[in-house]
């Protein structure tokens, strides 16, 4: 099972307690099985995704036209209390742990249902916003993400700082009560049709890396913002860039401390690279979508690819199982920490190479769900931090190899 | 759903290690040519470790397979020579399963005080021998409980899956650790990406083997309907990693990881023959493969938790 580890708790005697130090607390022994109330919850959700779920794919959320009838959709499980489950009820949630939250997932995937469109505000934000907000603030922005009356946007990554975020230029300057933020943020994903972005801007004068980053929240109607759309390889607008000339922001939109923007934002990455970004759920969905055009194309399916898409089952399964044990000590009290970089690798090479699979599968007929998602799956091992950076803090962090 | 051993568990885990550690050190294993050490055993013995799987009745501690993975992790990562996993995890519960009572009861009596040890070949034929001499043969293929059929190809796919995986853990640790030590060009070899993304690869591997290794422990525990496909995936995982890990960790030490000098080899060998023992990776796949092209009604794919009823 995989345990805790950072740089700091790797006993100096070597790696062999790797797996054995934990500040987990379990009495019980291992356990595989959902328990009568999980099963109960889990055919709650499906009853209510068979009974509301659209029967027609909506338009892609990387047009006006499906920006908007996903925020319809946002606000019909809003509605029904099913677009945060694991927040708190008072901004909208059920205050379901994290094993409720994956059992969700994995009955909403299978479903069929929506992509979520405001997954910036209620996946990434939202839970730095219940970490690190003030009650004004979780009372301005919760409720609004939660029912997508705001859809958000990230800005974090620059021309010229991907990989090395922490070289970032864009600069905030305190003005009285406002910050003055001059800088260009890109790759903002559903930036083109957002209303709000998360940034992290450079607010000490001369500081450097990580130093000196603050969490400013950006309504992008504000003068001296300019949203210009990307257009991907595939032709879609999935993302865009946002120029920022002097944007006068409130003081009052720093979340947390000025300075402490780095470890906000690290706090989202663990997190978002660990469970929350890419539930098991998804994939599992995708594995049985694949099974199922296997079966659909008769006896003929070379050995190789019979083999291709059992592994992909049985990867997605893995990946499945691995997080049940993550959020089982995460429930138990233990900490997340460099290992999901681990995650990250593994659910996005898994995803790339189950969408090669139904390529080949289909041998050229053109099927516009799998070619969008073999389009979506190319950009996995790059977003959320490319996999080579990823192998890296797992060689130096988990292994405890020196830095390069 | 609490897919996490218990602190109990992990302490017992700890237990042996620490046992192994000061009693199968590499030294000790070659001192011995790799032979069977009757003393290590009776120790082992009485951890309660041989004993794990028997009755409480026999001198055993009548645990399950989701107690006996962590500790059959361990006897990988020690490179352990006595067949604990044969024992433990395939003769003890095939006795329990179909044994003749009266010849059961008398092995499972020997084996629990570590005094008898078990062995099993390709053919699925068990040796039961006392370290007086007493030596038995038998076959068994297998037992229909609630059921559920429990194949001892299937335990033995899984007790092997779950050495194979301390043994992937074991030549990680020691790959890391000498990327640590040994310097070229003037600084460790470790600060090099492309040996940290060999490690790294080779880390993935084993971490997402492990938690099937711990599913099928408990499928078998549960006598699961899906224990045909839990144990397979398991040892089609388990194989793969371990191969890879073997692999990454002989060339991260070079040419001294490819002497006999050196302890790596302890490692490797077992590794390398066990990921292709009870069924090599593709041979597993074929057989979830073959799940995943049932349609009868029994085989559902969108929950694969279960028990039998």
């Amino acid at each position: 099972m995989l345990q805790t580890t950072t740089k700091r708790s790797i006993p100096s005697s070597g790696l062999s307690l790797r797996f054995l130090t934990t500040r987990q607390i379990s009495s019980r022994p291992v356990d595989f099985a959902f328990t009568p109330e999980q099963d109960a919850f889990r055919a709650e959700a499906r009853a209510w995704l068979d009974a509301n779920v659209p029967r027609e794919p909506l338009p892609s959320f990387d047009t006006r036209e499906g920006f908007e009838s996903h925020r319809a959709w946002e606000r019909t499980m809003a509605d029904a209390r099913w677009s945060v489950i694991n927040w708190p009820s008072e901004y909208g949630g059920r205050d379901a742990d994290l094993m409720r939250w994956l059992i969700f997932e994995e009955e909403y995937w299978a479903s069929g249902a929506p992509g979520r469109v405001n997954q910036n505000g209620i996946f990434l934000l939202g839970p730095v916003l219940l970490e690190y907000g003030t009650a004004e603030q979780k009372q301005r922005f919760l409720p609004s993400i939660a029912r997508s009356d705001e859809i958000w946007c990230q800005g974090w990554s620059e021309p010229n700082s991907g990989s090395d975020l922490a070289s970032l230029a864009s600069r905030g300057v305190r003005n009285g009560d406002d910050w003055v933020l001059t800088g260009q943020k890109t790759w903002c994903s559903r930036g083109a049709f957002a209303e709000w972005m998360f940034g992290i801007f450079r607010t000490e004068p001369g500081s450097e890396r990580h130093r000196g980053l603050t969490y400013i929240l950006i309504p992008l109607d504000a003068p001296g913002v300019t949203v210009r759309p990307i257009t991907q390889l595939d032709g879609a607008a999935g993302f865009a860039e946002v120029f920022l000339d002097e944007v006068r922001v409130p003081v009052a939109n720093t979340l947390g401390e000025p300075g402490q923007g780095w470890t906000i934002a690290m706090s989202t990455t663990g997190f978002e690279r660990g469970v929350v970004l890419r539930s098991p759920g998804r994939f599992m969905a995708t594995a049985r979508r694949l099974v199922e055009l296997y079966r659909s194309r008769g006896p003929d399916v070379p050995a190789s690819l019979r083999d291709a898409v059992t592994r992909a089952w049985i990867d997605a399964d893995a990946y499945r199982l691995h997080t049940f044990m993550d959020v089982s000590r995460f429930l138990a009290g233990g900490e997340m920490g460099a290992e999901t970089s681990l995650n990250k690798i593994f659910w996005s090479e898994m995803d790339l190479r189950m969408h090669r699979t139904a390529l080949e599968l289909l041998g050229g007929e053109p099927d516009p769900r799998w070619l969008d998602g073999f389009y979506f799956s190319l950009a996995g091992p790059i977003y959320a931090g490319t996999n080579e950076i990823q192998r890296n803090i797992v060689a130096e962090r988990v292994l405890g190899l020196p830095r390069s | 759903m609490d897919a996490l051993f218990s602190d109990e568990q992990r302490l017992f885990q700890r237990t042996v290690r620490a046992y192994l550690e000061k009693e199968c050190a590499p030294s000790q294993i070659r001192a011995a040519g790799g032979a069977w050490s009757w003393e290590r055993w009776k120790g082992l013995a009485d951890l309660g470790v041989v004993g794990l799987t028997a009755p409480e009745a026999n001198g055993g501690l009548g645990k399950d397979e989701t107690d006996l993975v962590l500790i059959l992790e361990e006897a990988g990562r020690a490179a352990l020579p006595e067949p604990l996993a044969e024992t433990a995890g395939v003769v003890v519960p095939a006795l329990i399963d179909v044994g003749f009572p009266e010849m059961s009861a008398e092995w499972l009596d020997a084996i629990a005080a570590g005094e008898g040890i078990a062995t099993i070949d390709r053919r699925e034929r068990m040796t039961l021998e006392s370290r007086n001499g007493d030596k038995t043969a038998m076959a068994m293929a297998g037992a229909s409980i609630a059921g559920v059929d429990i194949a001892t190809s299937d335990r033995a796919a899984f007790a092997t899956a779950a050495v194979l995986s301390g043994i992937a853990d074991r030549v990680i640790d020691m790959a890391a650790t000498y990327a640590k030590e040994r310097q070229q060009f003037g600084k460790a070899i470790g600060s090099f990406q492309a040996v940290k993304h060999l490690l790294a690869d080779a880390l993935l591997g084993l971490e997402f083997a492990r938690p099937a290794v711990y599913r099928a422990a408990w499928s078998l525990a549960k006598r699961s309907f899906d224990v045909q496909r839990d144990v397979s995936m398991a040892k089609a995982l388990a194989s793969d990693a371990a191969f890879n890990a073997c692999r990454s960790a002989l060339q991260v030490h070079g040419a001294i990881g490819y002497t006999h000098e050196h302890d790596l080899h302890l490692w490797l060998t077992k590794g390398f023959a066990l990921c292709n023992q009870w069924g090599t990776a593709a041979w597993h796949r074929e057989r979830v493969a073959a799940v995943l092209s049932d349609r009868s009604p029994n085989r559902t794919l969108r929950v694969s938790f279960r028990r039998s009823e």
